[in-house]
């Protein structure tokens, strides 16, 4: 593939596009969040920053910006600062292989509206949603405070009891599409969009995705009724506001991954299929905030079985049944 | 099988959440919009008026000395007629902690706490209620209440007509 000005600067463009979409999205979904659990419990919710609260990213961020930044003198200084970090990239960088509409044409040249059309999209995807349970893990391990420490336990032990669900709850889609480009799968659900094929599977996904989010019911990293604030008791300031930036882009790319595998990603009849794309992130990210306001957290144990004794033999059994149904076909 | 109920368990919370999201909200807006109080609620401090209009307080120092944060002070003046005043009257309801304690206190009613809430300011000094800010024009709780109809007399009354009074008795007419 030979490289000229036009292609470096649609492919700059495309970073600088999604990378503005996303943060508006997160910062704003933040918002929501507290605008929607304030309805579901009967309150308000922040309505005072701007019309109907929407200057309150902007206040938050002004907030977050000008705290004291704190670092315990016990901590590892090094990881500590890094793990921050750590816990937004991968978030971010999942939105590298999400196409976020039809390819479209410009200037003679064949765009895709994808950062970068991996044809391993689904494992990398795998590879960096386990990446992200680093920043739990190093930055409960170097604010050293026996909170944080418990609830970067916790994150490790969740992520070994959901990611393989999650991962056997993908191959069903993969088998399917015959693709492990993300690309090729959306391609793939042009007629009928895979939710029809595999209910079981995206029940799964979805049970995961909210466990890989580290939201309610699966919170038990942060746990704030047990562990204070969990992994990032220590953690003030941007660099708190990073981990909270990262859990709601996690939501977002978490939510767009499942509507590429399961509802057909941009494909939708009548509406441009960007506005397709993010009505569905937006409906799985209403849907993220419901199940907040709706459950109460699992139990260590509990979450432990319903992954391992549940979820896990569940996805495998999928796999054989679509796998006999393919070849019976 | 258990595991059923659980699921269905979980819709049943949603469904729930759901319908919650259009009630109506219960909060109320508090600057803006508030909540009526009742009656005796001790929202902040009032100067009343007797039912002639003229002030009540005979600045007698009793709230002064009843307040349990010394925020209430004043000086005392005597008008022409004899009757007390208060020359000034000042609360610092920056300290005010609308106990009520000086309302007790009041022989003349004249203190009075009032359901409608004291605003807090950003500014201390604005928070200090001089004589004209704490006057109202009403009696506030007690109507038909005058002291000097029931004491005072002589300062503003003729001895004898006050209320439930009899007139003077002159002690010689008993002599024989």
């Amino acid at each position: 593939m030979t490289w000229d000005t036009v292609d470096i600067a649609l492919m700059l463009g495309k970073i600088v596009f999604v990378f503005a979409v996303i943060l508006t999205y997160a910062a704003y979904l933040v918002l929501a969040e507290r605008r929607i659990l304030g309805f579901l419990q009967d309150r308000i919710g922040p309505n005072r920053v701007g019309p109907w609260g929407l200057l309150q990213p902007l206040a938050d961020v002004i907030k977050m910006l000008t705290k004291e930044d704190m670092i315990p003198s016990a901590a590892d200084r090094l990881l500590f600062s890094l793990a921050p970090a750590m816990a937004a990239l991968p978030a971010i960088l999942t939105f590298a292989i999400i196409p976020l509409g039809a390819p479209v044409e410009i200037m003679g040249h064949k765009v895709t509206m994808q950062v970068a059309d991996l044809n391993v999209g689904v494992l990398y995807f795998m590879a960096l949603s386990s990446v992200a349970v680093y920043g739990v893990a190093l930055g409960g391990w170097a604010s050293n405070s026996k909170y944080a420490l418990l609830g970067s336990i916790r994150g490790l032990s969740q992520l070994i009891s959901y990611e393989l669900s999650m991962g056997l709850s993908l191959v069903p889609v993969v088998m399917l599409a015959k693709s492990l480009s993300l690309a090729d799968i959306v391609n793939a659900q042009a007629d009928m969009p895979f939710i029809v094929y595999q209910p079981l599977a995206f029940a799964i996904f979805l049970v995961s995705i909210l466990a890989e989010c580290r939201r309610i019911p699966f919170d038990l990293p942060e746990a704030e009724g047990e562990l204070v604030a969990g992994f990032h008791t220590e953690y003030s300031g941007m660099r708190f506001g990073l981990f909270f930036v990262g859990e709601y882009i996690n939501i977002i790319s978490l939510g767009s991954l499942a509507s590429l595998f399961f509802l057909g990603g941009w494909r939708g009849p009548l509406l441009p299929p960007i506005l397709w794309f993010f009505i569905k992130v937006g409906l799985f990210s209403f849907l993220f905030i419901w199940v907040r306001g709706t459950l109460p957290r699992l139990r260590y144990d509990q979450l432990m079985h319903l992954g391992w004794k549940f979820l896990t033999p569940l996805a495998l059994l999928n796999i054989l049944v679509t796998g006999w149904w393919l070849a019976l076909r | 099988m258990s595991i059923l109920t659980d699921i269905k368990e979980i819709f049943t919370g949603l469904s729930i959440t759901l319908r919650h999201i259009f009630r109506k909200p219960v909060t109320v807006q508090f600057p803006e919009e508030r909540r009526p109080m009742p009656e005796r609620f001790r929202g902040s401090i009032v100067l009343t008026r007797d039912p002639d209009g003229a002030e009540r307080c005979v600045a007698c120092y009793l709230c002064s000395g009843a307040c349990p944060v010394d925020c209430i002070s004043m000086a005392a003046a005597e008008g022409e007629n004899g009757r007390r005043y208060a020359a000034w009257f000042r609360i610092n309801f920056s300290r005010c902690i609308l106990c009520g304690l000086c309302a007790e206190a009041c022989p003349t009613l004249a203190i009075q706490m009032s359901p409608e809430m004291f605003n807090c300011r950003r500014q201390v000094i604005d928070m200090v209620y001089e004589k004209e800010d704490l006057l109202i024009d009403g009696t506030g709780k007690d109507p038909d209440y005058n002291f000097y109809r029931h004491a005072g007399i002589g300062v503003v009354q003729p001895r004898g007509s006050g209320d439930g009074e009899q007139a003077p008795f002159d002690p010689r007419s008993l002599m024989p």
